[in-house]
């Protein structure tokens, strides 16, 4: 009994660890749907809508790698993770890619074994407060409650930050964003760190956001973007050059509004190679010729994913900063489709 | 003259294998262990291959590098610059302290229910019955969660006791119930004799179980009396007296003094900061397990046959003394085996703790850690080995107990 008992359990756990094959393109396509690992819940970046389909800024990317791999990009099967299963679900090979605001870490890229294809949304961490606290600097939280979601570069940093601050703090580990929320609507913790777009989009859903402020420091470099697992370089490639795609749709004024128009062919030989009227572009990564139109389709180009989830025209009301393209004095640049 | 001759000596034949009762055990027991070995062998094997694919080693070198994160409630010595081997200890010892005083309370609350719901009084008995069934057959985890909202929700924020605030402290200004938890008075050592104050309360410990040892003495030589005389000396002030004096004597040479907590900044300071998650969990598993735990002493005591009570009664004893000296000591006998179980039972659940951000092994080795340095196999496995090695102690301490209780035949 005992035996069969440890012997059930084994058989589990090495089923679990089985499936991390190698051609990830072939399986995607044998199956017919992408599995795109998201958070269980952040509006404006990934949640569902009031009819249950998902939708936000890192459900963009996961819809454009289903249009450029599989020509349609509802062809997405969303598994939402919290911060500790993220990495679990993604080596195990239960989801194919992950767009869940991750930070780029070396360890993350070198021990944990995954591929950051690229930065989708160049981040920092920062805090937010209760407006009638009365606190205008992060140095004045000596003492302070902490809501912070276990299992993130947000954790570590928090450590860092208050140490070399010589304040002290009392950590409250929480799982997801949403009780994360509620934790510190409910007033168990003075004040709610993580990602700062992930503290606009919070305090977005608020009631009252106004009565909630974002303190001025920005404690971390918190580079966000997709990623894969190590060691399917055809796969990771395919993922790359999506979000490089929309980059540089941007950057070319490429939109889905005129794509249509532009795809009949262009006097500009880089939007040509783009959308496969010219070159084998999408046939060297295994894909089809208008991999990249599909990709730009399924939700607009970078810009256009951004004004639409998270830009300023939106409840969460992020401005472009850093995310900016960068000939607009931002960070966002694609290497050339050449 | 006829003389028995063997039988014909046949060889062994294959067949017999399968066909003669005497090997066929044998045989079936073989092929269900090389079954075994077989499947074992290609676990082991799938693991190595999946591992090497990921490019993944198996290495325990992680546990002494530095962990990086905090841990709220730690009841020894750590801070972000100390190891994820000692993040798992601080982890470890929080798991043994809310199963330690979850086991407690549970059977408290599990003895005093079980006996209740077999009262006559009809109110008590049903009220018994409602909560019985009302924790028994609701899943722990929701109780957990619903305790810890309670909590959180119900009750005023630290801020609201200060000045001009609405809520105040309680028991004469010494307890402060809060959303963040409950602030109770504390002891300091203010002329220790240990520099760390978990020491110095060992210190105390030691102290209290050597009186307790003493305590046994001189019952011994109030039994040995009473046998001899016929009359047992009143020894209730001896008893209270070793209790009560020299950990008394202890607590004061080394400058005890109580801290009661009052707010300062954001929060309490000063006193002892029973967490949200810590309470929710230990009033969730307590109370989840003392209604098994009642049924088992219900079905203990039932067990007991009416003889017995009868028999106290034609002795003249009264029904509490019926109780204590006749059908709980035997009803023991039937309580102690299920009862185990029922502590593995709740220490084990208490890794749902993560639920509620009480950081235990599971939440500390088995989440933060692993979280960061990606090593899914050798931290679960670690854990596994900690649950394993936990559960066998708590069983073997309780079947040296369970042999004690069992009727002595000779």
């Amino acid at each position: 009994m005992k035996k069969s008992v440890l012997l059930g359990a084994m058989t589990v756990a090495g089923l679990a660890a089985g499936a991390a094959g190698a051609a990830t393109l072939d399986d995607v396509k044998a199956r017919g749907t992408l599995n795109c690992g998201v958070t269980t819940g952040l509006t404006g970046f990934a949640a569902p809508d009031a009819n249950g389909v998902w939708d936000g800024f890192d459900v963009g990317v996961c819809r454009a790698v289903a249009a450029a791999v599989l020509g349609d990009p509802m062809a997405v099967e969303f598994v939402p993770t919290t911060g500790q299963t993220r990495f679990t679900a993604l080596a195990s090979g239960e989801i194919d890619m992950l767009a869940r605001n991750t930070t780029w870490t070396f360890s993350r890229d070198v021990d944990l074994k995954f591929e950051f294809v690229g930065v989708n949304y160049y981040d920092g961490q920062g805090f937010m407060v209760p407006r009638d606290l009365g606190v205008s600097s992060a140095k004045d939280l000596d003492g302070a409650t902490v809501c912070i979601q276990t299992g993130t570069t947000t954790e570590l940093n928090l450590a860092d930050y208050f140490r070399s601050n010589n304040i002290s703090y009392e950590p409250v580990p929480i799982e997801t964003n949403a009780e994360a929320q509620q934790q510190y609507l409910a007033g168990a913790c003075d004040v709610y760190t993580t990602d700062a777009s992930g503290l606009a989009a919070t305090r977005a859903t608020f009631e009252a956001p106004g009565d909630h402020v974002l303190l001025p420091e920005i404690v971390s470099k918190e580079p966000l973007g997709p990623l894969v697992r190590h060691g399917d370089n055809e796969w990771g490639d395919i993922v790359r050059w999506t979000l490089n795609a929309l980059v540089t749709a941007e950057e070319l004024n490429v939109t889905s509004a005129n794509i249509e128009e532009l795809s009949a062919g262009t006097n500009n030989p880089e939007i040509n190679r783009l959308l496969g009227t010219e070159g084998e572009l999408g046939a060297m990564l295994g894909l089809d010729a208008d991999w990249a139109k599909n990709a730009i389709m399924a939700g607009g180009n970078y810009g256009e994913l951004f004004e639409k989830n998270i830009g300023e025209n939106t409840p969460i009301g992020l401005a472009r900063g850093l995310n900016a393209q960068w000939t607009e004095g931002g960070l966002i640049y694609s290497p050339p489709f050449r | 003259m006829t003389t028995l001759t063997d039988p014909p000596k046949a060889g062994f034949r294959l067949s017999q294998l399968l066909y003669d009762t005497r090997y066929r055990s044998i045989t079936i027991q073989v092929i269900a262990m090389i079954l075994v070995i077989l499947g074992l062998y290609w676990l082991v094997n799938n693991t190595i291959q999946n591992l090497s694919a990921l490019g993944k080693d198996f290495d325990f070198g992680f546990l002494s590098q530095p962990a990086g994160y905090d841990i709220n409630q730690r009841l020894v010595e750590y801070s972000s610059q100390s190891t994820h081997g000692q993040a798992a200890i601080v982890g470890i010892l929080n798991t043994i302290l809310v199963a330690f005083l979850g086991c407690i309370l549970a059977t408290i609350l599990g003895v005093i229910a079980g006996v209740l719901r077999l009262s006559k009084n009809w109110i008590v008995n049903k009220l018994m019955a409602v909560y019985v069934e009302g924790f028994r057959n609701v899943p722990l985890l929701l109780w957990i969660i619903a305790i810890f909202a309670l909590m959180t929700e119900g009750m005023p924020q630290p801020r609201d006791f200060k000045v001009g605030g609405d809520a105040s402290m309680i028991l004469g200004e010494t307890v402060a119930v809060t959303n963040r938890g409950v602030y109770v008075p504390g002891v300091v050592f203010e002329s220790g004799w240990f520099a760390s104050a978990a020491m110095n309360w060992l210190a105390v410990i030691v102290v209290l179980v050597a009186s307790l040892l003493v305590i046994r003495v001189v019952r011994r030589r109030a039994d040995a009396i009473q046998e001899a005389t016929g009359d047992r000396p009143t020894t209730w002030w001896q008893q209270l007296g070793l209790l009560i004096i020299p950990a008394g004597l202890v607590l004061v040479l080394m400058g005890a003094t109580m801290q009661y907590p009052y707010i300062r900044g954001f929060n309490f300071t000063d006193g002892i900061h029973l967490r949200n998650s810590l309470i929710a969990l230990w009033l969730a598993l307590s109370l989840y397990t003392g209604a098994f735990i009642a049924e088992i002493v219900r079905a203990g005591i039932l067990a007991i046959s009416k003889g017995q009570s009868e028999a106290a009664s034609a002795l003249g004893l009264r029904p509490n003394r019926t109780m204590n000296l006749v059908i709980l000591p035997q009803a023991m006998r039937v309580i102690i085996p299920p009862l185990i179980s029922q502590y593995l039972n709740l220490t084990k659940n208490s890794s749902l703790a993560i639920a509620v951000g009480y950081m235990d092994v599971r939440s500390t080795l088995g989440g933060i850690t692993i979280n960061q340095t990606g090593r899914e196999l050798e931290g679960m496995l670690l854990l596994g080995a900690f649950y394993l090695v936990l559960s066998l102690l708590i069983s073997a301490v309780m079947n040296v107990y369970n042999n004690r209780t069992q009727l002595q035949e000779r």
